[in-house]
């Protein structure tokens, strides 16, 4: 036997696993790494070793810096993160919301194949095309919204317009891909509940909200998990919808770290600063992968 | 089944019922109704203020083809075709082979590059920007098709690894070992064993990736410059600014930019929600 076939077994995985590792390091595991160096200096993202107008190196060493300033002596950090706070209460509601679309839409009636795909399909619509027709809906001149607050004989509101309502009204635009998609995770998990609970949960004389609540949603846990993880790192990650719907305005007041982040990094040419920002926001998202991964090797564990 | 089948109950509430069911739809696309009126509108139309009516007189053909006119539009189209594609055959490629490898043989450090993959897929876009960015600059990948998918392919790669790493687990091991026992060389499983039943696989894969890179907009953003690279969502903000009040070739614009995914979504729904609801069933 050849040495590749007495060690196929053996040197195979590797052969296979090889490019997906390599092009994965080098595309998103390394730029964790360099983000959170980057986020110990001031560059403004020219050559390295050349100097600025004024004399200061284009990349220099700061320390924590960054950091300390991003606590102490910027106000916009407070408000985007406090607006991505804003994000991760308020897009939960699209979790109960899906949930009540997917129970009302459960029955099995003449068409209901198709009214169940057109209930989905927004969640395929991509975030500017969401977030034209919104800004559009919102247009206190000719928007739909101030239509409809005038047929109530109410005055238009600017909600994109406003600093205490922008945030809301990109959160609701984000409702619409959001909702269908925990409602797609809660149809699904319907189906398979297990009949003869409900039927046993009937006997004992459970219905309406009970039963939901006793029999239905322990059942539907994995769906409630999933539809939870996605939402919330989907409220992290923010950006698309705020960057078409108000770029961060009016005066800042709609900005989310992700969309500082940009800012700073790519248009004050404060990569940085823009890096420390990122790392925050990855220090956030890794209470969720630590707790994903978690969960999954737990699992991993006890199926062996 | 829950809720208590309709049926059960008199006729009055299941004509309710159904009555409802058709208001909460109509209420539920009510925007994208008032986007694919508005796209067959007249100018003048819209600067009325009308909304809900039906145009009395139609622009669809006049419309559509403004959206067009400059070439811009149809540039952005491709732009978008020629990053997706690819994309999703090889990250399909990449992934299934590593998703083979981590799911049917067993190494040391198995779990450990699983997790890298997982964890990965959660990481915020903001933490790779500007290292990407540099990386994709110093290659000469900076504003290309290339750069974009390159980047694209190893983003996604973590989450279709994962994916098919549990699909090809549930597969039977007694076929491999079979095959091994034949004689069979790892690549030949590979290609007659595995590929073959993940078909089904990464079919919803296909499509889920498909509109996912489809959609992309913030890599496009960061890695692209000027219109000759720009995919239509990045492009249609543009146009968007050029377009200004027209709202009747605004919603023409967004309705060719939604419209891939959207059929790909009508046609290939069962795969689609195959792929979405992975492990929300059981788990």
């Amino acid at each position: 036997m050849s040495f590749w076939e007495r060690n196929q077994l053996k040197i195979a995985p590797f052969l296979f696993l090889a490019p997906a590792i390599l092009i994965f390091l080098v595309y998103v595991i390394y730029p964790i790494f360099d983000s959170i160096w980057v986020s110990f200096h001031e560059w403004n993202g020219m050559d390295k070793s050349g100097t600025r107008a004024n004399g200061k190196p284009n990349w220099e060493f700061v320390g924590f810096k960054n950091y300390i300033t991003l606590f102490t002596d910027d106000d916009e950090f407070y408000v985007s993160l406090f607006n991505n706070v804003r994000w991760l209460i308020f897009s939960l509601l699209a979790v109960p919301i899906g949930l009540a679309l997917a129970l009302f839409v459960n029955q099995r009636i003449l068409g209901i194949r198709y009214i169940k795909s057109l209930f989905y399909f927004p969640f395929v619509i991509n975030a500017v095309v969401i977030g034209v027709i919104f800004t559009w809906f919102y247009n206190p001149k000719y928007g739909a919204l101030s239509l409809v607050l005038g047929f109530f004989g109410l005055d238009p509101i600017p909600m994109l317009a406003d600093e205490s309502l922008a945030t809301y009204g990109i959160i609701i635009a984000s409702f619409f891909p959001g909702i269908a998609y925990t409602m797609i995770l809660y149809i699904t998990g319907l189906t398979g509940v297990s009949r003869e609970m409900i039927e046993a949960g009937r006997i004992d004389g459970a219905s309406g909200f009970t039963m939901l609540w006793h029999i239905v949603l322990p059942q539907l846990r994995p769906a409630t998990l999933i539809a939870i993880v996605v939402t919330l790192v989907g409220a992290l990650r923010a950006f698309d919808l705020i960057a078409v719907m108000t770029a961060g305005g009016p005066w800042g007041s709609s900005e989310v770290l992700a969309y500082k982040m940009y800012q700073e990094a790519l248009f004050n040419f404060r990569m940085g600063y823009g890096a420390a920002i990122a790392t925050i926001l990855f220090l956030i998202m890794d209470i969720y992968i630590a707790w994903f991964l978690y969960r999954l090797f737990k699992n991993e564990r006890s199926e062996k | 089944m829950f809720p208590t089948p309709i049926q059960n109950y008199s006729l009055k509430i299941n004509i309710g019922y159904r009555v409802l069911l058709v208001f909460t739809l109509i209420i539920w696309l009510l925007p994208l109704l008032a986007v694919m009126l508005t796209s067959i509108r007249t100018f003048d139309d819209v600067l009325a203020g009308n909304y809900w009516t039906f145009p009395e007189e139609t622009a669809l053909v006049s419309n559509y083809t403004a959206v067009f006119a400059d070439g811009k539009m149809a540039g952005f189209f491709l732009n978008s075709l020629i990053i997706t594609i690819p994309t999703v055959i090889g990250t399909l490629f990449l992934s299934s082979l590593a998703g083979y490898s981590l799911a049917m043989h067993k190494f040391k450090l198995n779990l450990l590059v699983f997790a890298m993959f997982i964890a990965g897929n959660f990481v915020p876009y903001q933490i790779l920007m500007i290292p990407v960015r540099n990386i994709s600059i110093e290659l000469g990948m900076y504003n290309s098709h290339l750069g974009l998918i390159i980047f694209h392919i190893a983003f996604q790669t973590g989450f279709c690894t994962f994916f098919l790493r549990n699909f090809i687990k549930e597969l039977p091991f007694e076929l491999i070992e079979a095959a091994r026992a034949d004689g069979a060389t790892e690549w030949m499983i590979y290609r007659k064993i595995i590929i073959p039943l993940t078909i089904p696989a990464l079919a919803a894969l296909g499509v889920l990736e498909f509109t996912f890179i489809w959609n992309d907009y913030f890599w496009a953003l960061i890695l692209t410059q000027g219109d000759t690279v720009k995919p239509i969502t990045v492009g249609l903000d543009v146009l968007r600014g050029q377009w200004t009040t027209a709202w009747n070739l605004v919603s023409a614009g967004s309705v060719v930019a939604a419209l891939p995914p959207v059929i790909m979504f009508f046609i290939l729904q069962r795969q689609f929600i195959h792929g979405l609801t992975f492990g929300a069933v059981k788990g």
